[in-house]
């Protein structure tokens, strides 16, 4: 990357420093950090700058997972900014250069990292108009910009001409938001515009983190203990001797991991050498998962919901109560590539590429593990397989970086189909119960849910493994719990009470998965309202319109829609005419998202094969409210994915262990849905184009289990409480087993 | 020291660099030819990610050893896939159904699905999806690569 700096007149402010660059070429690191391009949310240069030629350059913090946000966010500025987005460039998630918006997570991208430029191109688009409308020497209510050109008068003028290379100097508050187009001015908002990076894909143009090099770079393997937790006694060097190619062997602590002048003398290196390790059987035993997890401590309990006298209500004589205990396992990440990332140090300095969701984040990790100040640390995003929270492009950072240390040489860490799936962190299991009462005519007196999630510490970061098992120093306790939000229901009972119960510990580094706890909650919860309209005798979309706030039209009109959609038949379930071999039924599910945004019901049409046990999910029927859509293609992409990836997590996957370590170590021990097993998806999107957009790339996931679990019942009257649901829950689960 | 091995790829007669023959020929398309559409993703021959032609038919590259490659089989990458500046129907296809996600998965689907259209010109669905039952796709892309190779089918 050559990046040059000079130092140029501010347009409408004080001087300031921009950097312009050309990610093709050679880093100089050294220069750039004397740059002083602003990166705080409160300046527009720090998201945005129009050099000479009228080229836009956007900085995200704000990355693309595989999501399509790299083309939504530039549909964004180039609407709001009046330029064509060919004349867009945009750079994501490099500590130096672009601004910290947080980590590209919980469905948020759009939502805020989205709006914030939003925000900045309409700053920028105001001044423009404005110092056209002085040089031009007509009022600016009497201009038009299109293109990049403002015009009025019969004069002209480019943004080129006004800004071109100079800074805005413009602040951005939050709290006084500058005027946004009207959205029926959009042209490129709300279109389904072709993903940028999708030819160089098709053509292997692309460059992933995975094909990223630099110029002297070695290769790095780490070798990961045979237990969690084991201590490295002893390392035979000499194992490896006869290996053509190994550079270092490197230690340090309980890490472990070798260096090689190509990749495959790294991969032998780390599979032959001898190395010696303590036992260590720190798991509990898998078979009794559910047994651990309720007895372990709990350290706090989070109040999420409390409306009216539960207990009364359970206690009353004439209540008819119910119970249920619902189960969510162990899931890994599953990226399709393993965890790479490439680090260098340099000059007292380290720049580390990988394709970390949250470069800043990792960038204090990194300078709080190597003892250096975050202004000497520098990480830049580079495009990975989908991560779908945080995986291990973190660690793998983390193993580059001190590979790189020992050898003082560049370094590539490439992990293996096994470190990925033996030492990604994991979404940690859930366990949820859950107590309702009914009066006499079937109307629901009392909800009560409890939670049991592990705690959250104060740090949202992922302990890095090297780290960890090179004793180096860490933030302090770093420890994701599991999110809380979509515990409370969007469902009026007479009286609700809904705890999280926070739990000391958990058996595995947990982290985020795609649609972390909102996913086990409303999985939960949702099933545990089908279970309560099938009490009542009652249908369950009229169940829920029953329950839903009236005031929430928003709600009520996507579930009227999803039953158009789906074609639903009001009746009870389970269904009646339970006959034949093969079991047919129908189940819903519906979220509010977070109480606060994005609405999905969903359907799900499902087969079920009495004998073998065996689930197939022909068809799903998804209506989804994120409000202002910004491009209706990548939308359906990212549901179509939600959907997927969620019958896969429902029906197949749990992680593998013994006392020691993971044993699902590749993808015949941890399957996942494979073609012939996709159910059809159909989807309808309602688009508000006045509101404001919120997430899309979770929700959709969230409502996707428990209307798996209602259409089985449906089919079958067989409630399946245990994720995943096997062939052999789903016969131990069937009526009469 | 290591030694030479000529190969065909692309159309092109190259020679990659080894020192164990048993190394599998995705890394001398990687790191020694700098091609970028074999990915690894397994390295068990699980995924599919890897997946390129030799003399025309869809093989795991992750578990071939160099070794058994010949220099007068003719190898193909999604880099050599299509007709100088036209794409194959299928890269065309998979580009405009917007069949992919982070597309880590996608040269594999493209590599397989073309060794499908070779035999099958008109596959049904469920020979699309048989054919591609071991290649994986986490991000859940399958109903786009579906249509996409149906799409190519009917080009």
């Amino acid at each position: 990357m050559n990046i040059q700096i000079s130092r140029r007149d501010a347009l409408f402010g004080s001087g300031a420093l921009v950097v312009s660059f050309s990610l093709t070429s050679a880093l100089d690191q050294a220069t750039a950090q004397a740059a002083t391009k602003p990166v705080a949310l409160t300046e527009v240069d720090s998201f945005l700058a129009i050099d000479k030629s009228g080229k836009v350059t956007v900085y995200s913090g704000k990355v693309d997972l595989g999501t399509g946000v790299y083309t939504a966010l530039q549909q964004i500025v180039a609407d709001e900014l009046d330029v064509p987005m060919s004349r867009i460039e945009m750079i994501q998630g490099d500590t130096l250069l672009t601004p910290d918006q947080g980590k590209t997570w919980a469905s948020i991208t759009i939502q805020i990292g989205g709006m914030q430029l939003r925000q900045a191109a309409a700053a920028a688009h105001a001044s423009l108009v404005d110092e056209a409308a002085k040089k031009i020497g007509i009022p600016a209510s009497e201009l038009t910009v299109a293109d990049g050109v403002i015009s009025g008068g019969g004069k002209k003028v480019t943004y080129a001409e006004l800004i071109g290379g100079k800074s805005f100097s413009i602040k951005l508050d939050p709290k006084q938001p500058v005027k946004e187009k009207d959205p029926k001015d959009y042209k490129l908002v709300g279109k389904p515009v072709a993903r940028l990076d999708i030819p160089d894909k098709l053509t292997g143009k692309f460059t992933y983190m995975q094909d990223f090099r630099v110029p002297g770079m070695l290769h790095g393997r780490v070798v990961r203990p045979p237990a969690i937790g084991a201590r490295l006694e002893a390392v035979d060097e000499s194992s490896i001797k006869d290996v053509p190619g190994i550079i270092k062997v490197v230690r340090d602590g309980d890490f472990l991991g070798v260096v090689a002048a190509n990749e495959w003398a790294a991969i032998c290196g780390a599979r032959e050498l001898k190395a010696t390790w303590s036992k260590a059987e720190t798991l509990p035993d898998q078979a009794k998962l559910w047994d651990y997890v309720r007895a372990t401590k709990v350290v706090k309990d989070e109040v999420t919901s409390n409306v009216g006298n539960t207990a009364e209500a359970m206690g009353k004589d004439d209540a008819k109560t119910l119970k249920a205990t619902y189960d969510f396992a162990i899931h890994t990440h599953g990226s399709i590539g393993p965890s790479c990332a490439v680090a260098e140090f340099k000059d007292g300095k380290l720049t580390s590429w990988s394709a970390s969701q949250a470069t800043h984040a990792l960038r204090g990790q990194l300078a709080q593990m190597f003892a250096l100040a975050p202004e000497n640390v520098r990480c830049i995003y580079v495009d990975g397989a989908g991560c779908y929270g945080r995986n291990g492009h973190e660690d793998a950072a983390a193993d580059a970086a001190l590979l790189a240390k020992a050898v003082g040489k560049p370094v590539r860490a490439q992990w293996s189909r096994a470190d990925e799936h033996g030492w990604d962190p994991k979404g940690p299991p859930t366990l949820i119960d859950l107590r309702a009462a009914m009066d006499a005519a079937g109307n629901v007196t009392a909800w009560e849910s409890e939670f049991f999630v592990p705690q959250a510490g104060p740090g949202l970061d992922v302990p890095l493994t090297a780290a960890t098992l090179a004793g180096m120093p860490q933030l302090p306790v770093p420890f994701p719990g599991n999110i809380h939000q979509d515990s409370a229901i969007p469902y009026k009972f007479a009286s609700v009470k809904t705890i999280v119960r926070r739990l000391e510990t958990t058996p595995f580094r947990p982290s985020w998965i795609r649609t972390p706890g909102r996913m086990q909650n409303t999985y939960a919860n949702e099933c545990f309202v089908d279970e309560l309209a099938a009490a009542a005798g009652v249908d369950p979309l009229d169940f829920r319109l029953i329950y839903l706030d009236p005031a929430d039209k928003r709600g009520i009109e996507l579930l009227q829609r999803l039953a158009q959609l789906a074609n639903w038949q009001k009746r009870p379930s389970p269904q009646k005419s339970a006959s034949g071999s093969v079991a047919k039924g129908r189940g819903m599910s519906y979220v509010k998202y977070e109480l606060v945004r994005t609405y999905v019901g969903v359907v799900a049409e499902v087969e079920v094969d009495r004998s073998t046990g065996e689930i197939r999910v022909p068809k799903f029927y998804v209506a989804h409210d994120c409000g202002q859509i910004i491009n209706p293609d990548g939308l359906r992409n990212q549901i179509e994915g939600c959907v997927v990836q969620t019958v896969s997590r429902t029906l197949i996957e749990e992680l593998e262990f013994n006392r020691s370590q993971v044993t699902s170590l590749d993808w015949d021990s941890y399957p996942i849905l494979k073609f012939p097993q996709v159910p059809e998806i159909v989807i309808d999107l309602i688009d508000r184009p006045a509101e404001k957009p919120w997430g899309a790339g979770e929700p959709a996931a969230s409502v996707t289990p428990s209307a798996i679990s209602n259409a089985v019942f449906d089919a079958t009257g067989a409630r399946l409480r245990s994720i995943p649901y096997t062939p052999t829950k789903v016969k131990a689960a069937m009526p009469g087993s | 020291m290591a030694k030479l091995k000529p190969l065909n790829v692309n159309g092109k007669r190259v020679s990659v660099k080894y020192d164990d023959p048993q190394m599998p020929l995705l890394y001398a398309l990687r790191d020694d030819l700098g091609l970028h559409g074999p990915r690894f993703g397994c390295g068990l021959g699980q995924c599919g990610a890897c997946t390129v032609h030799i003399d025309g038919v869809a093989v795991r590259s992750c578990i071939t050893p160099l070794a058994t490659v010949e220099a007068k089989q003719k190898i193909v990458t999604l880099e050599g896939l299509a007709r100088g500046t036209k794409l194959h129907p299928l890269q065309q296809a998979f580009i405009d159904e917007q069949a992919a996600q982070c597309g880590y998965c996608i040269n594999g689907m493209v590599m397989q699905a073309a060794d499908l259209l070779a035999k099958n010109k008109k596959p049904s669905e469920a020979d699309i999806k048989n054919a591609l039952a071991n290649n994986l796709c986490r991000c859940g892309t399958h109903v786009r690569i579906v249509r996409a190779v149906k799409r190519a089918a009917a080009a």
